[in-house]
């Protein structure tokens, strides 16, 4: 199934490519919208078998497709809706339906990869293909971005090959050559401590950029803000569950060995800088969408806080980052229609939103208290259960600091949403304000209330996922 | 000989910090490339040969020509000026490279692993720093660019320290060599020459935090 779907989905993005016709190419997407869910069904009813001795549909990759499926539907339809009103020559839009599509393709093959130089390979293609989505606007602005953007990505994904090459060191020890995950696992009692400590920085080090921690959080940052939202919202959503697969996948590995403690230690003062960056940049901030990215940067602090933390942090963590996943995703969606009433990001020039689309303000006001992880939110169920694992390992000093730095990132970000909700903006004139239809927003609504239900009621099948796939950690 | 060469890469590295000219990045960069290639031949025995030898062709064809006959096309095409404007004077970078290396050095010797040959980790440790190195000290853009390709040439190095046992990873380390030079020179070097007409590192801060 792997090789038809890497096949097939390779032609749709050739065939993208060279279209220019708008029906082609909404046939086209439907087709892979077609072939994302079949791999979607056939890896869940395929779990734990291996294809092409490369890909495992193991339960982390299924959670982490189902996500990805779940959140491509929208991304397409909105990317549609924005094409729709701000129309680009058709090189453009060709350009842009191929790369998101090649986007979403890496993506999933990246979580099925069981081979570290896989997914090493399947991170610098998806570097490529969220290049070709930010520069899609091409003007001066954007040009900086996608530079920005490349060249840290590039310097990261070198630093992923050292960190590979000296765990390939670490690995003669054991008289093997094989860098698949589970081999590694297999031999993590005789890998040598000093080239696996050299290999997970380079490595983390590397995947930061992807995932949105310091040190290497500021390329994502700029590219969020550039890239239309819609291919914001994949980027910031499941873009960083990209990185945080490629972290975690590894982070078994060295779990098992005696550098578990050293290991928390660096994702811990990682994790914790990241939340700290988030807040200072969270109360400047004045444009929108890199508030947005800003406090995805605050929860993937989090999330990676709970994997430091273990215990129940573990299954907390993952739980948080798929939920996060909707929640973001929902609030770039609904980003799409705010441009459209006020054609500006900039904080001081939106406002009074409620007047112009009352349902975008519902789910504005839903997407701010989910992502401030309030009750009802999913995201209050796992960011409660990370707070106790990090008391259950003694970290109250970092636990209040923590605490601290979250109740700053509430004010910031709840002063902005109301003033965006409530407040009329200076100068504005509204006589030539577009009606959204409430229709639009429903793929947003319908986000939100899943991670609500995942979060206080979530299936059987789910949470037996996910703890099979923090299976392989100790304790 | 190995040694010879790859302290002859360390010198060269040397020289690329006391160098005014843009070309002499360029000239300095294509030598590095021909010793790479001897070392390659020296030092990948036990592999199969046409895998060596699409290596080595991949080593004098890419690093060696094609990437500085681009970057020489690149400069004259956007008129930049020959000077490498640097933050800090040559000499202090002459000794933060020094340092850099002296560093490895000490760092090398905590290595007790009988597989590695220490000269490969001291080498590429010293390539990939001095070039984070280039990067955060130079005013240019283009030579944000040579210090990436300085890692990129200090990845190799230490792909070839294990390429005995794993060839594989020599060719993904080709692989990504290209992949992102032609991504970053190919595509967006002339782009960046192209709308920004002045090209230095200051331009590229007007997406701020407002």
């Amino acid at each position: 199934m792997i090789g038809i779907y890497l096949i097939g989905a390779l032609l749709l993005v050739l065939a993208l490519f060279l279209n220019r016709n708008k029906t082609i190419a909404f046939v086209l997407l439907g087709l892979f919208l077609i072939l994302q869910a079949t791999i979607t069904i056939y890896s869940y009813s395929n779990l734990n078998s291996t294809e092409w001795s490369y890909f495992t549909y193991d339960s982390l990759s299924v959670l982490m497709l189902i996500t990805l499926g779940i959140i491509a539907v929208p991304a397409i339809i909105h990317s549609h809706i924005y094409l729709e009103d701000q129309p680009a020559p058709p090189e453009s839009r060709a350009v842009y339906y191929g790369a998101i599509v090649l986007l979403i393709t890496a993506i999933s093959a990246g979580f099925l990869a069981n081979h570290i130089a896989v997914i090493w390979i399947f991170t610098e293609i998806t570097t490529l293909s969220a290049s070709a989505l930010i520069y899609h606007h091409r003007n001066k602005l954007a040009l900086e971005g996608t530079w920005k953007y490349v060249f840290i990505c590039a310097i990261s994904v070198t630093f992923i090959f050292i960190g590979i090459l000296f765990l390939s060191l670490a690995l003669q020890n054991a008289g093997s050559d094989d860098l698949s995950f589970k081999n590694l696992l297999a031999q993590s009692a005789s890998l040598n401590p000093f080239w696996l400590r050299l290999s997970f920085l380079f490595v983390f080090t590397g995947f930061t950029v992807k995932l949105g921690l310091v040190p290497m959080f500021t390329a994502g940052v700029d590219a969020k803000d550039k890239a239309p939202a819609p291919a914001g919202a994949l980027l910031s959503s499941v873009l960083m569950n990209l990185g945080f697969v490629g972290i975690y996948r590894f982070y078994i590995v060295i779990a098992n060995t005696p550098l578990h403690h050293w290991a928390n230690l660096v994702i811990g003062i990682s994790a914790f800088l990241s939340v700290f960056v988030a807040t200072v940049y969270m109360i400047k901030v004045k444009n929108i969408k890199r508030m947005l990215a800003y406090s995805s940067i605050e929860h993937m602090g989090i999330v990676m806080l709970g994997i430091a933390a273990g215990g129940i942090g573990y299954y907390a963590a993952i739980l948080h980052i798929i939920l996060h996943s909707f929640v973001k995703s929902s609030l770039f969606f609904q980003f799409t229609q705010l441009y459209r009433v006020f054609q500006n990001k900039n904080i001081y020039h939106v406002g009074n939103y409620f007047k112009y689309n009352p349902s975008g303000s519902m789910v504005l006001l839903f997407g701010f208290i989910s992502a401030t992880a309030m009750p009802p939110s999913g995201l209050f169920v796992s960011e409660f259960l990370i707070f106790r694992s990090l008391f259950e390992a003694n970290q109250i000093i970092l636990l209040v600091a923590v605490l601290l730095l979250l109740t700053m990132i509430i004010w910031a970000f709840g002063k902005n949403i109301l003033k965006i909700l409530f407040i009329p903006p200076v100068g504005f004139d509204d006589s030539h304000v577009p009606v959204i239809s409430p229709w639009e927003s429903v793929t947003q609504f319908a986000l939100l209330a899943l991670t609500v239900y995942l979060g206080l009621n979530p299936p059987h099948e789910f949470v037996a996922l996910i703890k099979e796939s923090i299976l392989m950690l100790p304790n | 000989m190995i040694d010879v060469l790859l302290i002859t890469f360390i010198i060269s590295l040397f020289y690329m910090a006391i160098a005014n000219r843009i070309r002499t990045y360029i000239k300095v960069l294509a030598f590095q490339g021909v010793l790479l290639f001897v070392v390659v031949f020296l030092q990948l025995k036990e592999i199969n040969p046409i895998n060596l030898a699409l290596i080595l062709l991949e080593t004098i064809v890419f690093k060696s020509v094609a990437v500085p006959l681009f970057m020489a096309h690149v400069l004259k095409r956007n008129n930049i000026t020959r000077e490498a404007e640097p933050f800090l004077p040559n000499f202090v970078s002459l000794i933060i490279t020094t340092l850099i290396v002296v560093v490895t050095i000490l760092l090398a010797n905590g290595v007790t692993d009988t597989h590695l040959d220490k000269i490969f980790f001291v080498v590429a440790l010293s390539s990939l720093f001095t070039g984070l190195y280039f990067i955060a000290t130079r005013r240019k853009i283009i030579t944000h660019v040579i210090g990436y390709l300085i890692i990129e040439n200090g990845v190799f190095v230490l792909s070839l320290a294990v390429g005995n046992e794993m060839p594989m990873l020599v060719n993904l380390g080709i692989m990504l060599d290209i992949f992102a030079s032609v991504l970053i020179l190919g595509i967006f070097l002339n782009k960046i020459g192209d709308v920004f007409k002045d090209t230095d590192v200051n331009q590229l801060s007007n997406l701020k935090d407002y």
